[in-house]
């Protein structure tokens, strides 16, 4: 049977991505945002995952104003980097699991979360920068990787609560699933940052910390934070770590913290990252 | 008791991309999709005003843009992360636009991202400044 054995989050900054591609990782801006990841990828080396369900917002680069779904998962085989006004990264295409996605698919919907099945969809920064942070620079990806984008532009997006419920069913999915795989879910986004308007720029350390200390040890609870105090403590992007209660729901109550990272800034955001592992 | 729209119009200096503002901006925001594609990016620098008119935007929007003020084109319905590609077809990058937003000079901005940023202390309440 496939199981969950890990579950990673990260923040996913675009401006990570393009420092990578332009090499300029070693600049003593980026140098610190890099050396955080360098336990992570030796650990994730180790341990080989065969697919990552990766949680992540699409920043209006697949969807539009013209359509709008709460919860996207990509069954396709494949996904291409997504032109997001520079031209698309130089990042391998990144290959699905349709029959592990489906299969997701099917038993989340019969659970009563309305998945919206996408075919055709270029995955954004969103994804890529964390695949990039964890697995460096390879020829191609080293895993199959089923995206999954939840709505965090349009308001409303989903509740934390109803991501932490929604993470329990994957993870209830991803356990009846025949084939023996290896499955990690990442969230991605965050940490607390503000993109928008005369309060751009809003970091807060404290709220961050608080919210990793909880994620590990108190998801039930993170989970009952609503929207408006996302906005208030953590930025108006800060809404993004709702997405990170998806990864945690996935993974059992008493999952393991191996790692966490936390450093200020890259561009205008907080970047936190936390590996946990299944028991 | 506050709806849960009223709730964030207590937060400062910052506009919610709801359904008031995404119907505000549907075009405004369609457009930038249109800079997803090179052609388009090209067709608009070499002519921006003719670009814009193929866009059933209001006059303010399209001044809006044309002056890249990205608070006025916020307040008008645009959301960030489509208005980002007008910045991506300038070639600037977010902290570029975050520091047009704040009205200050991108290096100040940086130097306050390096020293950890806005502090929420004084930034979390209209009616409570100090909060």
């Amino acid at each position: 049977m496939a199981r969950i054995v890990a579950g990673v989050t990260t923040s996913h900054v675009p401006a990570i991505g393009a420092a990578l591609d332009l090499g300029k990782t070693a600049d003593p801006y980026w140098q610190p945002v890099f050396a955080g990841y360098e336990f992570s990828k030796r650990w994730i080396a180790e341990q080989q995952p065969d697919v990552v369900v990766l949680v992540y917002n699409d920043h209006a680069s697949a969807f539009s104003l013209e359509l709008i779904p709460t919860f996207a998962i990509g069954c396709a085989a494949s996904f291409a980097p997504a032109d997001e006004g520079w031209g698309p990264r130089p990042v391998p295409v990144v290959q699905g699991h349709p029959e592990l996605a489906w299969h997701i698919a099917q038993s989340t919907i019969l659970d009563e979360f309305d998945m919206t099945i996408v075919n055709r969809m270029d995955v954004d920064h969103g994804l890529t920068v964390p695949l990039s942070l964890m697995f460096g620079q390879p020829a191609a990806w080293p895993c199959r990787v089923i995206p999954l984008a939840v709505n965090v532009v349009q308001y409303p997006p989903p509740t934390g609560n109803r991501c932490w419920n929604l993470g329990r069913a994957i993870r209830k999915a991803v356990e009846s699933f025949p084939e023996d795989l290896k499955v990690m879910v990442w969230g991605t986004g965050g940490m607390s940052h503000q993109l928008q308007g005369p309060r751009a720029g809003l970091i807060n350390r404290e709220f961050d910390t608080a919210f990793l200390d909880r994620l590990s040890s108190d998801p039930e609870g993170l989970a009952k934070i609503p929207h408006v105090d996302y906005v208030r403590e953590a930025g108006s992007e800060g809404i993004e770590l709702v997405m990170w209660l998806i990864m945690r729901g996935a993974l059992a109550r008493d999952a393991r913290e191996v790692y966490r990272f936390y450093h200020v800034p890259a561009s205008n955001t907080a970047v936190g990252h936390m590996i946990l592992e299944n028991p | 008791m506050t709806s849960y729209n009223e709730a964030f119009q207590d937060i400062p200096g910052t506009v919610i991309f709801d359904a008031t503002q995404s119907r505000l901006g549907y075009e405004l925001n369609m457009f930038c999709m249109s800079l997803m594609k090179a052609g388009n990016r090209a067709a608009f620098k070499a002519d921006e005003r003719a670009y814009l008119a193929r866009f059933p935007m209001t006059e303010a929007q399209r001044q809006a843009v044309l002056d890249r003020d990205y608070n006025r084109m916020i307040a008008l319905g645009g959301n960030i992360y489509f208005l980002a590609k007008i910045g991506a077809t300038d070639g600037f990058s977010f902290q570029n636009l975050a520091a047009k937003m704040t009205g200050v000079p991108e290096e100040d901005y940086r130097a306050m991202m390096i020293a950890g940023g806005r502090p929420a202390l004084g930034n979390r309440s209209r009616s409570n400044p100090g909060r």
